[in-house]
């Protein structure tokens, strides 16, 4: 008999085709099989035992890093086939197939690296059927080599018969290469001239051990690398790429390396060592091995194992840089990473002392990805390389539909039937280059899923950039949601639930549907539809913007609306960015209600917070204040909450409203009588968790509903997310928490997708 | 620009924003529509009779009425004449509206009249008609003014924003946001100590200046609401060029920078009252500069960006530590009743 199985998922670039025809010349199937852009179509041909065999090993076998999504199978008419080969790729009308992202050499490639014998010691470029780049080296489907850029290489014999031969691990393995035919590493100076190295890697880390600041080529685009232990060189970096505080992400050699510098559970450690290598934010120890400069006042650091041969060969044990290093995103203050050499040497001019160049080209930029671990599972704070582009499963299917995502921390989404595909974090939009970058991806995103939208979707802030571009795209059905609906919307896709559920939705701004900026909410949400069910008062920023900049001025806010303005000189020496006059003159202002801008933004309050307690009065990235708060708490799941008001807006109506005026008093008042920050920091904290216990259970009874989604940037403070999630649970509430997507703005395209399918069905 | 959710208008319908502009051509420009109107720009360019003449109007309702280095009169004969002048016509003649609420102090309303009267002299036109009304008491906010004004065109009146050219020099004559920076001090009841005035001043005589230094301006503007950000975004909409603007060549007044930082504004978006910005071919930039420059509402001028090829339609400001910065106009402004 012969039977036809077409194969949906991730099932290119993973070694599938070699797998198939291993099992079924293991079988004694004749046939063939051969990638086209919907997935895989396999014919086998023998007898029926056979046949039905490799129909059940098809799944359990598969190799790693392929995903089966469907397999259809039908049975044909015989062909006389006995032998199986590997028939050339074909073109396929329609284009449903997925890309694998891009993969951490695995366990074998390092041995072969490391292993004096191999033909491939030491070879930078080493890769194989289980490991290596895809994503960011790909340029349209099918995935095969001529379609990526190692078609710049064409194989030497040795490498072409490996790529034939079945039994090797290069069997079609797209990106094969060896020093003799395959790409090339580079030592360059700073301006970019050659610097004749008989071993780049060795010269490399010669000039990082004398303090140099290296540029590095990686797999989605250059690093800036340097000693991690000296603060003179970290201080430098800094200095050059205009970052003054913003932590940087560190790499060491393996494990054991790792365990010297944080504390690592085994969660984190498996997180650390997965094919997606991404950056895993952990528990600093005091006296480890990096320098404070690497992540100034912070007790976390994000740290990360060596993903490509080159960073094996930097970081090894022997002749490989002996510390941590210092492994940041190549670019000039918060523009996209830089991808290519040429473009290396001219926007790094000035910030690297040599350049750690190659002839692989990039064609796709992408950051490295960042994760921790709360509540038990790991979470995503940027998803990117490794995790782009797999798509997150939808409730519901619809037509295409572009997800333009927020300001800040940016991703857009495409959707193809119930697919959702986040792309890899864009950035900052009031970036000119950051916005140019969103739609290179969105061209880019858009051939390679081979989709046309027909439904652009948006946040409903006017001034986002985001909204501009949704408004240029004419030629589309256009929606918009408003951004905290976005936000619950995305906790519920990412789990496959269709059901109304109370939302809390907290961040630091989110345009509302009021003209006010909110963030600090509870609303119901079913579907399309959004009621505001509870929210925290919307506290004036004294200087708009420029409060969200000095928290001190959000402290100055909360004095006020606890008429306790009084307190300010008292208050002021904590504060040594706040220049005393310009203090008062806002405490004047906020007292006549000068009309400044209000939030009701929960990160806000955290800020003022922050500043109240002499913790953090000027934020030099986001979320840094409302991060040291979380930090400098003395947790403890029994601490007493303070005091706080919630009040009814309309008189016995909906909604409630936080009035942290009380809390702020009672705060200030447990201070004077001897509290120490660390302890306030816990009860501010307590207080936080019983308010949203307390609205949630009051909104359960009014509308009998027990699904919760959390959704912002604040649930990626750990106390607020296990406590709240755990006291939820305990008392028959269901809760849902993102995971596999930000709950920041780098997940709202999701959510911005998943209303415009609601919408639409 | 997403269509307005509400059918009354807001105050942001007045900030001379994206929602101003949208409010005009949805409710006017649809139902007024002909080639004069639809051209757009502040003046209208007319040929009667033979004569190639520029013509406008503006009403003021800035609150408070007086202010540190002007008042609503002052404003009102220099807004309607810098209209004229930037549009490259020479400012001859003025109406005056008048519009007061009952109560309304007299001698007030001489000093209004004085300044009226010192403006126009200084600025060389006559206000040759005008209209007086008064209403109740709390229908009118003290005194609103209304001034439209004729002038006669030059021969080589700027084109307007299309003409600009890749390579073209963006100037402005004086350091900018000073008038927003005094309303709103004024406003909030902020001392300014350091004696802050609005700039406020007719640029017929410093115009003149350009033209007679054999200048021919490509393209002139008086950023007044929304600011040098507004006039800069107006030139890279209107035209298929985009616009570099270098953040450490920006004149702004220390005392303005640290308003702005008290209120958390940015100098870029807020109104001035006696600038224009200039974009002239290359070749003519030292000259341009120069003749600003030696005149007494131009002496602090600079050189502020460049039109390129680059990035058409926006506006990327290049700060100070090199990054680029997307500058876009504001869909509404939270500064009301600045002019």
């Amino acid at each position: 008999m012969r039977r036809r199985f077409e194969v949906a998922g991730i099932v290119q670039g993973v070694g599938f085709r070699p797998f198939v025809y291993r099992l079924a010349t293991r079988l004694g199937l004749g046939g063939h099989v051969f990638n086209h852009e919907a997935g895989v179509t396999i014919e086998v041909e023998g007898d029926a035992a056979a046949v039905d065999a490799f129909a059940a090993a098809l799944r359990p076998e598969a190799p790693p890093l392929s995903r089966i999504d469907e397999v259809r199978a039908v049975d044909v008419a015989d062909a006389g086939e006995r032998a199986f080969r590997i028939a050339p790729s074909a073109a396929h009308a329609r284009a449903a197939t997925l890309i694998s992202p891009d993969v951490a050499v695995c366990d074998d490639c390092r041995r072969e690296l490391f292993d004096p014998a191999d033909r491939r010691h030491r070879y930078p470029f080493i890769n194989c059927v289980n490991c290596g780049p895809r994503y960011t080296i790909i340029a349209d489907l099918p995935y095969d080599r001529p379609k990526t850029t190692m078609r710049a290489f064409t194989m030497c014999p040795a490498c072409q018969a490996e790529y034939d031969d079945p039994r090797t691990r290069r069997f079609h393995a797209q990106p094969n290469a060896c020093p003799a035919c395959g790409p090339r590493l580079a030592l360059e100076d700073a301006a970019g001239r050659p610097l004749p190295a008989a071993d780049p890697v060795a010269a490399a880390v010669a000039r990082l051990v004398a303090g140099a600041i290296l540029a590095v080529k990686g797999l989605g685009g250059f690093h800036l690398a340097c000693d991690a232990a000296l603060a003179a060189v970290v201080a430098e970096l800094r200095r050059r790429k205009h970052r003054d505080e913003k932590p940087f992400a560190v790499m060491v050699r393996d494990l054991e390396a790792v365990a010297a510098l944080a504390a690592v559970s085994d969660a984190e450690a498996r997180l650390l060592t997965s094919p997606e290598r991404p950056i895993v934010l952990l528990a600093r120890r005091a006296g480890g091995p990096s320098c404070d400069e690497v992540a100034p006042g912070n007790r976390r650091v994000g740290v990360m194992l060596p993903y490509t041969p080159l960073h094996h060969l930097l970081l090894a044990d022997a002749g490989g840089f002996p510390g941590p290093l210092v492994m940041t995103s190549a670019n000039p203050s918060d523009e996209p990473i830089v991808r290519d050499n040429d473009e290396a040497r001219w926007r790094l001019r000035g910030i690297a002392d040599a350049f750690l160049v190659h002839d692989r080209d990039i064609l796709v930029r992408a950051d490295d990805s960042v994760l921790h671990v709360a509540a038990g599972m790991p979470r995503q704070v940027r998803r990117s390389r490794g995790f782009v582009p797999v798509p997150v499963r939808l409730p519901r299917g619809g037509p295409p539909v572009l997800a333009v995502g927020g300001e800040l921390k940016n991703t857009i989404c495409l959707t193809r039937g119930r697919d959702a595909f986040l792309s890899q974090h864009i950035g900052d939009l009031e970036n000119a280059p950051t916005a140019a970058f969103l739609e290179e991806i969105a061209a880019h995103l858009q051939r390679v899923l081979d989709l046309r939208p027909e439904v652009v979707v948006h946040d409903l802030h006017p001034d986002y950039h985001a909204t501009r571009y949704a408004l240029h795209r004419t030629d589309l059905t256009r929606l918009a949601v408003q951004h905290h609906h976005a936000h619950v919307l995305a906790c519920l896709a990412e789990h496959g639930r269709e059901a109304p559920c109370i939302g809390l939705a907290l961040d630091g701004t989110g345009y509302g549907l009021d003209d006010t900026i909110w963030g600090g909410e509870v609303l119901v949400v079913d579907g399309t539809a959004m009621q505001r069910a509870a929210h925290f008062r919307a506290l004036p920023l004294p200087g708009g913007e420029q409060a969200i900049r000095e928290p001190w001025r959000m402290a100055l806010a909360l004095l006020h609306v606890a008429g306790a303005a009084d307190r300010l000189e008292q208050l002021l020496p904590r504060w040594p960015h706040a220049e005393a006059r310009t203090a008062r003159t806002l405490r004047d202002l906020l007292a006549r209600a000068h009309p400044f801008p209000r939030s009701s933004g929960l990160g806000r309050l955290f800020d003022a917070v922050a500043a109240l307690l002499g913790i953090r009065d000027l934020a030099t990235f986001e979320g840094q204040a409302a991060m040291a708060l979380e930090q400098a708490a003395a947790w403890d799941p029994a601490v007493p909450p303070y005091p706080i008001d919630l009040v009814p807006a309309a008189p016995g109506g909906t909604p409630l409203v936080v009035d942290p005026a009380a809390m702020a008093r009672a705060l200030l008042d447990d201070l004077d009588a001897g509290a120490t920050p660390a302890r306030a920091a816990a009860r501010f904290h307590a207080t936080i968790v019983a308010t949203l216990v307390t609205l949630a259970q009051r909104t359960r009874a009014d509308t009998s509903l027990r699904l919760v989604a959390l959704g912002g940037g604040v649930f990626q403070n750990r106390i607020l997310l296990e406590t709240i999630s755990a006291r939820l649970t305990a008392d028959g509430f269901e809760v849902l928490a993102p995971a596999q997507v930000p709950a920041n703005d780098g997940g709202l395209a999701l959510g911005q997708a998943y209303f415009a399918l609601l919408s639409l069905g | 620009m997403a269509e307005s959710r509400s059918r009354t208008i807001s105050l942001g319908h007045g900030s001379g924003g994206l929602l101003t502009h949208d409010l005009v051509h949805e409710v006017f420009g649809a139902r007024l529509a002909n080639p004069v109107l639809d051209g757009g720009g502040d003046s209208a360019l007319l040929e009667v009779g033979g004569a190639r003449i520029a013509f406008t109007t503006d009403s003021f309702v800035v609150s408070p009425l007086v202010f540190p280095g002007g008042d609503i009169g002052k404003l009102a004969v220099c807004g309607t004449v810098n209209d004229l002048a930037v549009a490259g016509a020479v400012p001859r003649f003025l109406s005056l509206a008048v519009v007061l609420e009952e109560g309304f102090d007299r001698d007030l309303l001489e000093r209004i009249a004085d300044s009226i009267a010192h403006t126009a002299a200084a600025a060389e036109v006559l206000v040759v008609t005008g209209d007086t009304k008064v209403v109740e008491k709390g229908k009118g906010d003290g005194v609103y003014l209304n001034t439209a004004g004729v002038g006669l065109l030059r021969p080589a009146a700027p084109g307007g924003a299309a003409s600009a050219r890749p390579g073209d020099v963006v100037l402005v004559n004086g350091p900018c946001g000073d008038h927003g920076a005094v309303i709103v001090s004024a406003r909030s009841g902020i001392e300014l100590s350091s004696g802050l005035q609005s700039d406020c001043a007719p640029l017929g005589g410093l115009v003149a200046a350009l033209y007679d230094a054999g200048v021919t301006p490509r393209f002139m503007r008086d950023p007044t609401r929304g600011g040098t950000a507004g006039v800069l975004a107006e030139l890279a909409r209107g035209g298929a060029c985009g616009v570099e603007v270098d953040e450490t060549s920006l004149p702004v007044r220390d005392e303005v920078r640290g308003v702005c930082e008290l209120l958390g504004m940015d100098p870029l978006f807020l109104a001035n009252e006696g600038k224009v910005i200039v974009v002239v071919p290359p070749e003519q930039a030292a000259a341009a500069l120069a003749a600003l420059r030696g005149h007494p509402h131009g002496t602090a001028a600079a050189a502020i960006g460049a039109i390129t090829a680059a990035h058409p339609g926006q506006v990327v400001l290049r700060t100070r530590y090199g990054g680029q910065r997307l500058i876009d106009m504001p869909v509404s402004d939270p500064l009301p009743r600045i002019c």
